[in-house]
């Protein structure tokens, strides 16, 4: 009588990926719930296809660049160990995390790095910066065919004006901070998840 | 007497459901079921954009472009990847208490022995006892029915033919709900569908049929079968019209339609019943009506067909089962315990349009069934989500990017350069 989806998940993979990402026990065997529902092939990872057949994500105008994050370079299959690293990053931020362990290494939902997975989302090719070229992807991907090249290329110039700071026509991580240091990212880049 | 049984038996079964749910919390198993995954927030896009632009200090004629928009279309991405409104509804539903049926068994661990045994009970009971007698009737009823229709089909006489070919049918779809244990409800009987009527219903499973045939004669809609299904089809269509498809001619919508006008305006013809879902839902929502059902004309009689799931799951996930399995399913759970309300009819009003008609109808069930009212198509169950929706999100997103954009043309730019 035991459930059929824990006994595919052993008990020291749940802790380390505990340790790992912060979920708590509960709320990992749920998420391996819904990752085995959402694999439809059932040989424990996920492709593309299998995301893109939520019809919610498959209508959203980033979508492909969100389930791109899911799968590390060049492969084409994410585990359940890669899918909660990305789901990590929407943890919210809770404040007895901070008291926890000075010495070990920043937690995947810390502010900086939901801000690096938001940077990396439009830096496509990992050089560290967002080219014109590539904000305007992603331009492109949100508005459709609503508005013309050339409107775009003005507003992406803009937008890179008020960021670039050091003069490259590009921006950087940190100028990407910068612009951003008054948005409430906790809030925004989060997910709230019931235990 | 078998009346009585049935509600001892109903009674009993709650009160041992209760007794495990309460062990269950007692012994604080932390894989209890809740209804969601994640709390979803925020409001419409135009409320999160403006939160999340409210930093900006510059003037808003200097571009509505800020790089946090994206942010929006990220969280809902990843929240629809956690727990989406559309694929959970062609999964069996999950519940909060567990009612001793392993299938239904998601997420509980081993408990503890007193559970096991009185699960172990249960399975004696339900396999040993209820499935052979509910086989029985069932094949009582479905042999009577094609026997019964077939002889009623010999008489050439008008009324007393009808007359015993509903009899025929009652009797038959009587002995099948009693052969998978259906303890029906019917709510407001004054409602009941009209002979000339289309009487249509939200759709979980083939079962419905059964269940709505019970207190009323209909004629049926669908695909001719070959096989047992083809007989049984074969047979009844000897007795009273209804109407089967082939597969080809289903295609040709207008053909379909006008197949069934000409039946509806047959005023003697008994109701039609339709499923305009096209497909099986879980019964925890009301998908996307075709609107095809709702352009014949005449006068429409919602039905609402909700099923308790503490004593069997009724949905039919036909990707998961076949319909043998599926029946072999339902006659081995504790038993089909349904409400049927009955709705006022409708009609379609002057400058209504078959698809919001077909929206008013759906709301109307969802509403008296208790069932989440929801505009995605049933057919993503197996076909892709339509282009146009996420042109639609583009399009409302463009809108708050270009809004001021008529302040802006008058606005010099000084850099323009295009590499």
């Amino acid at each position: 009588m035991g459930s059929r989806a824990s006994t595919l998940l052993r008990e020291e993979e749940i802790e380390e990926i505990k340790k790992e990402t912060g979920f708590s026990h509960s709320q990992i065997t749920r998420l391996y719930s819904r990752f085995t529902s959402l694999d439809k092939g059932e040989n424990g990872t996920l492709s593309r296809e299998d995301f893109q057949r939520i019809p919610e994500l498959a209508i959203n105008p980033l979508g492909d660049r969100i389930i791109n994050a899911f799968f590390p370079e060049g492969e084409d299959q994410v585990n359940f160990r890669g899918f909660m690293r990305t789901l990590a990053h929407f943890r919210p931020i809770e404040d007895n995390e901070k008291n926890k362990d000075p010495t070990a290494s920043e937690p995947l939902n810390s502010r900086s790095n939901k801000l690096l997975f938001a940077f990396r989302l439009y830096d496509l090719d990992r050089d560290d910066k967002i080219s014109r070229d590539e904000l305007l992807q992603v331009l492109r991907m949100m508005v459709g065919v609503n508005i013309s090249d050339e409107q775009l290329g003005s507003i992406a110039d803009r937008t890179i004006q008020e960021a670039d700071q050091n003069g490259d026509n590009s921006i950087s991580f940190n100028e990407f901070i910068k612009v951003l240091e008054k948005v409430d990212v906790e809030q925004k880049m989060s997910i709230r998840f019931l235990h | 007497f078998e009346r009585h049984f049935s509600i001892i038996f109903n009674v009993l079964h709650l009160k041992i459901s209760d007794y495990a749910t309460h062990s269950v919390i007692y012994l604080c198993c932390s894989s209890l079921l809740f209804p969601g995954l994640i709390q979803r927030e925020g409001g419409s896009m135009e409320q999160e954009m403006g939160e999340l632009r409210r930093y900006r200090t510059q003037s808003i004629s200097r571009g509505e472009f800020a790089l946090s928009d994206s942010f929006y279309f990220y969280r809902k991405g990843l929240e629809s990847i956690v727990d989406d409104q559309v694929t959970q509804r062609f999964s069996s539903e999950e519940l909060v208490s567990w009612n001793l049926l392993t299938r239904t068994n998601h997420n509980f661990h081993y408990i503890s022995l007193r559970l096991t045994i009185i699960w172990g009970l249960g399975v004696i009971i339900r396999y040993c006892v209820l499935f052979p007698l509910r086989i029985t009737l069932a094949i009582i009823g479905i042999s009577w029915l094609v026997i019964g229709t077939t002889l009623v089909g010999f008489l050439p006489n008008r009324r007393v033919k009808n007359w015993l070919s509903e009899l025929v049918h009652l009797m038959c779809y009587r002995i099948c709900a009693r052969g998978l244990s259906a303890t029906i409800q019917y709510h407001n009987k004054n409602n009941k569908p009209q002979k000339g009527g289309i009487c249509v219903a939200n759709h979980t499973s083939p079962i419905d049929i059964v269940i709505l045939a019970n207190d009323g004669c209909y004629a049926m809609v669908g695909q001719s079968h070959s096989g047992l299904m083809g007989v049984i089809q074969r047979s009844m269509v000897r007795s009273c019209p209804h109407v089967w498809f082939e597969r080809s001619e289903m295609r040709d919508r207008h053909a379909v339609t006008s197949r069934l006008r000409a039946h509806v305006a047959a005023k003697r013809n008994l109701p039609i019943l339709i499923f305009p879902e096209g497909t099986c839902i879980n019964n925890t929502s009301v998908m996307m009506f075709k609107k095809g059902s709702f352009e014949i004309g005449g006068t429409i009689y919602p039905v609402a067909i909700k099923y308790d799931p503490r004593f069997g799951d009724a949905f039919w996930n036909s990707a998961k089962y076949n319909m043998v399995s599926y029946l072999l399913r339902m006659m081995t759970s504790w038993a089909i315990v349904v409400n049927v309300w009955y709705l006022p009819p409708m009609t379609r009003q002057e400058g209504e349009d078959a698809t919001k008609f077909a929206n008013r109808v759906k709301s109307a069930i969802a509403h008296q069934g208790g069932l989440l009212d929801m505009a995605w198509d049933g057919s993503l169950k197996r076909d892709k989500v339509k282009e146009e929706f996420k042109e639609h999100q583009q399009k409302m997103y463009s809108s708050m990017v270009v809004g001021t954009k008529a302040r802006n043309s008058q606005e010099p730019h000084t850099e323009s350069t295009k590499s």
